[in-house]
């Protein structure tokens, strides 16, 4: 089972916790992104995502379908947040329940790192002196 | 050629718009609306990745365009 959410609500880890929840699992593993107040050495303010929705959609579901095949997982669930997001706000939450615990781990990196190079989300950090779209430029 | 282009992100700041009508008469391909899009506007050459979407899918260069296609442009992702 997959629960995709792209939304502009508050991430909540106990929902996504409470989803893959699952008998045949023997372990749940969740990666919670956080908003940092520093990047490079220069203090950030706050954040802003920007999806293509029905796209970014798409993708996660692509990569949760994958997970749950390549790691034979039980239960997959990948919340993300668009809008301004302070410093210490979540994101992204990405969890998974599989029969043993290093698939789970596996599974997890996966989908977080796939979802940083497929899905269409956009991120913007504000400094005091100005804006920059992140990894735009190479 | 006549398309809809979509603009996200930084893709958005460099066509000053969000939506725009774009004509282009060399091919009919993504990679054809690739040159044809860069080469009016030189930003893009700089971007470390670009990417188009038709139908809410990624789409290859080798891809066929047809006219009124809204096609996205999607620059570098950075979500998570």
């Amino acid at each position: 089972m997959i629960d995709i959410q792209l939304t502009a609500a508050e991430l909540n880890s106990k929902t996504c916790e409470e989803f893959v929840a699952s008998n045949q699992a023997g372990g749940t593993a969740i990666f919670i992104g956080t908003v940092r107040n520093q990047t490079k050495n220069k203090s950030v303010l706050k954040l802003e995502f920007e999806a293509y929705i029905p796209m970014a959609k798409k993708e996660m579901q692509k990569i949760a379908e994958q997970a749950m095949q390549q790691f034979n997982a039980r239960k997959i669930s990948i919340h993300h947040r668009v809008g301004v997001l302070q410093i210490g706000e979540i994101p992204v939450i990405i969890a998974v329940s599989t029969p043993h615990r290093k698939a789970a781990f596996e599974a997890c990196e996966f989908c977080i790192d796939t979802l940083k190079e497929t899905v269409p989300i956009w991120k913007k950090e504000f400094f005091e002196d100005g804006e920059v779209w992140v990894a735009a430029h190479p | 050629m006549k398309i809809k282009l979509v603009a996200f992100g930084i893709a958005r700041d460099i066509l000053k718009d969000s939506n725009i009508s774009f004509l282009f008469t060399n091919g009919k391909t993504i990679g054809d609306l690739k040159n044809a899009l860069t080469k009016q506007y030189p930003e893009f050459e700089k971007l470390a990745s670009l990417r188009f979407a038709v139908a809410e899918e990624y789409q290859e260069d080798d891809f066929e365009l047809s006219e009124e296609n809204e096609v996205v442009i999607i620059p570098p992702v950075s979500g998570g």
